[in-house]
């Protein structure tokens, strides 16, 4: 792989998503107010001391913005590798020790998938203690189901290989299985499906805070601020569609970079075709 | 495919009928669609001679039976999982600072002070005939409203699987058409932006536009009973086209990628080697094999578009079953989230089982397992 083989779209996508975690990393240096600071009138155009203009309460737009990229990327983040972790564990165990666990993680899976994501976070939510690692913790549990089918199919497509077979026969362990000859093998798509994971939780985290269920207010993050600045639509101030923005924007980079990671996944397999 | 012998009296149902049945001596014999099926819930005997002359009718059936059972399932974790969380409903209720006294008192009101197990199945046989219960926070009837609201809900969702599906196909089929060229990227980089976008950010968008600025659509769509069919259209004309929006891109990328999955295969390669025209080709020998994955994509998506209902009645203030249940959940009205919960798992349960029968249905290949 080399540098001038990325497409531009890619390179678009790679620029955003540094940008968003440049903004994330150094908030408190790049932000022109405090993230909680009222500092103008209630929602105040845009241009002259406040860049963005000011929310629903005048606290500065941009600031929060800067503040909320690191909350909304920071809980995505945490969610996502959490589920990785889980999903990716369970699965590879499944596959590698196959027969009664097996059948008893995948059934449990498929009992989990069948509610719908949304739904399911509705429902447990409504019951939890509204803490930010209860949050996480539920966003990775519900998204781990996913993660765990495409593990396990992915590794079930290696794990009949001859080098796992060889590994099998001269005796290795499962966890050495799983480490040094399942997981570099799949490595490639896992990749991607942690990129497409990775998007879904922006909105994901997005859509709960902004029913209300999300990251708890006063912290900034880029659902809450839709939710905040909601009631300004109907008079034609257009605050609440500054956060909603930066949340596509940051979920369309994302899936710039994954759609060039699948294509070029696709590409070494070689075939027929993009589909 | 398996051989002559095999598959030949499973097909065809009127000589099944006809022909004397050995069921002992084919019992091993794999014609029976599914092996596992013969140790079925019902009569060893009837049931296998059942799937024998009828397969097609005993696999539907199957289906009906798992997702039955799936349901049941959900009930059980909707219900029994938010028991086993950690967490009391009456102090959450009723705050941290609530008394012992209080406490105690809310939990009898509310029936908590019961074991659960007898508490789901008193919940589950209300359930089956419709009666959810009462809410905690109005007192009123939840199936009540829920009859209300849920009438709205599926008029939203009809309206924008009307719209999204012939939509979604077409332009599925025209990038399919146009694979690698302008139209196709263009369709390509525009749905992959639509799947990033959040429900909310389109519904503001529009709601900016086309109820702010231009002033032709109406913000909130509130509906009520005594409204006419046009002016529940007219209301229902943004959530409507937000919907569509949100599903479209999902269902267009699917149907392009199963439509090309079909046209890259070995066959229709030989069909254009030997000289074919490109209808030829599509009409006579992808068609019949894209059919099924398409109608797949289709039901998966009606699937999402229930659950995507949520989001948007909040965003319109309109008046069904997500705003209900979100509602519900702020305030912690547990009866209502639950009942909510399983309508809206049945609707995806029922909907992915009407994708997979539907594949079935499509293609004969599915009826065999390998």
């Amino acid at each position: 792989m080399n540098v001038k083989s990325i497409p531009i779209s890619a390179w678009i996508g790679i620029a955003g998503i540094a940008l968003a975690i440049l903004c994330a990393i150094f908030a408190p240096v790049l932000a022109p107010y405090g993230e909680r600071d009222v500092v103008g009138e209630i929602w105040m155009p845009a241009g002259g001391d406040f860049l963005l203009g000011t929310d629903n309460l005048g606290r500065d737009l941009l600031s929060r913005l800067i503040y909320g990229a690191r909350t909304t990327i920071l809980v995505a983040l945490a969610a996502t590798v959490l589920s990785f972790a889980l999903g990716m564990i369970l699965s590879f165990a499944a596959a590698v020790m196959g027969g009664f666990v097996d059948q008893l993680f995948s059934r449990f899976n498929d009992l989990m998938m069948a509610i719908p994501t949304l739904i399911f976070a509705l429902v447990v939510l409504a019951v939890l203690p509204q803490h930010l690692w209860i949050l996480i913790l539920v966003m990775a549990v519900l998204d781990s189901t996913r993660v765990f089918r495409i593990g396990r199919a992915v590794a079930l497509d290696v794990a009949v290989m001859e080098f796992v077979e060889a590994a099998r026969l001269r005796g290795e362990g499962s966890l050495w299985i799983i480490f040094r000859e399942i997981l570099p093998n799949t490595l490639s798509p896992l990749l991607a499906e942690f990129g497409l994971r990775f998007a879904f939780s922006i909105l994901f985290l997005s859509t709960l805070s902004f029913l209300g269920l999300g990251i708890q207010p006063p912290a900034a993050d880029w659902g809450g601020m839709v939710k905040d600045n909601k009631d300004g639509i109907i008079f034609g101030i257009s605050a609440a569609l500054v956060p909603g923005a930066a949340i596509a924007t940051l979920a369309i980079c994302v899936n710039l970079v994954v759609d060039w990671l699948m294509k070029r996944t696709s590409s070494l397999k070689g075939g027929r075709g993009d589909a | 495919m398996e051989s002559g012998p095999i598959t030949g009296p499973v097909l065809t149902d009127a000589a099944a009928g006809e022909t004397p049945l050995r069921p002992t001596d084919l019992s091993g014999v794999p014609a029976k669609p599914n092996p596992a099926l013969a140790a079925g819930e019902l009569d060893g005997t009837f049931w296998r001679r059942f799937v024998f002359r009828r397969p097609l009718t005993a696999l539907i059936l199957q289906r009906l039976g798992l997702s039955v059972g799936l349901l049941f399932a959900v009930s059980l974790m909707i219900f029994g999982g938010v028991e086993a969380l950690p967490g009391d409903f009456a102090t959450t209720y009723l705050g941290q600072s609530a008394t012992p006294q209080a406490v105690e008192n809310i939990r009898k009101d509310l029936g908590l002070d019961r074991p659960w197990s007898e508490r789901y199945l008193t919940w589950l046989g209300g359930a089956v005939q419709g009666d959810f219960g009462t809410s905690w926070a109005s007192k009123n009837s939840v199936s009540e409203q829920i009859g209300n609201r849920l009438g709205n809900s599926l008029f939203l969702a009809f309206f924008a699987a009307l719209i999204s599906v012939p939509l979604a196909v077409g332009l599925g089929m025209l990038a399919v058409q146009f694979r690698n060229r302008m139209p196709d990227k263009i369709i390509n980089v525009i749905s992959l932006a639509a799947i990033s976008l959040p429900e909310f950010f389109i519904g503001y968008l529009l709601i900016m536009v086309f109820a702010v600025q231009l002033g032709v659509a109406t913000f909130p769509a509130t509906v009520y009973d005594s409204m006419t069919l046009t002016e529940r259209l007219s209301a229902i004309a943004l959530p409507v086209a937000t919907l569509v929006l949100v599903v479209l891109a999902h269902m267009m990328r699917m149907t392009r990628a199963a439509i090309l999955n079909v046209m890259s295969s070995a066959y229709v390669e030989t069909a254009e080697l030997k000289g074919l025209g490109t209808f030829r080709i599509i009409a006579r020998h992808a068609a019949p094999n894209a059919v099924a994955p398409v109608i797949n994509v289709i039901a998966l998506n009606l699937a999402y578009l229930v659950v995507g209902v949520v989001v948007v009645e909040v965003v319109f203030v309109y008046p069904g079953m997500g705003q209900y249940m979100v509602d519900a959940v702020t305030v912690r009205d547990m009866p209502v989230v639950q009942a909510c919960g399983l309508i809206f798992a049945a609707f995806y349960i029922f909907l992915n089982m009407a994708a997979d029968i539907l594949a079935i249905l499509a293609n004969p290949r599915l009826r065999h397992p390998r």
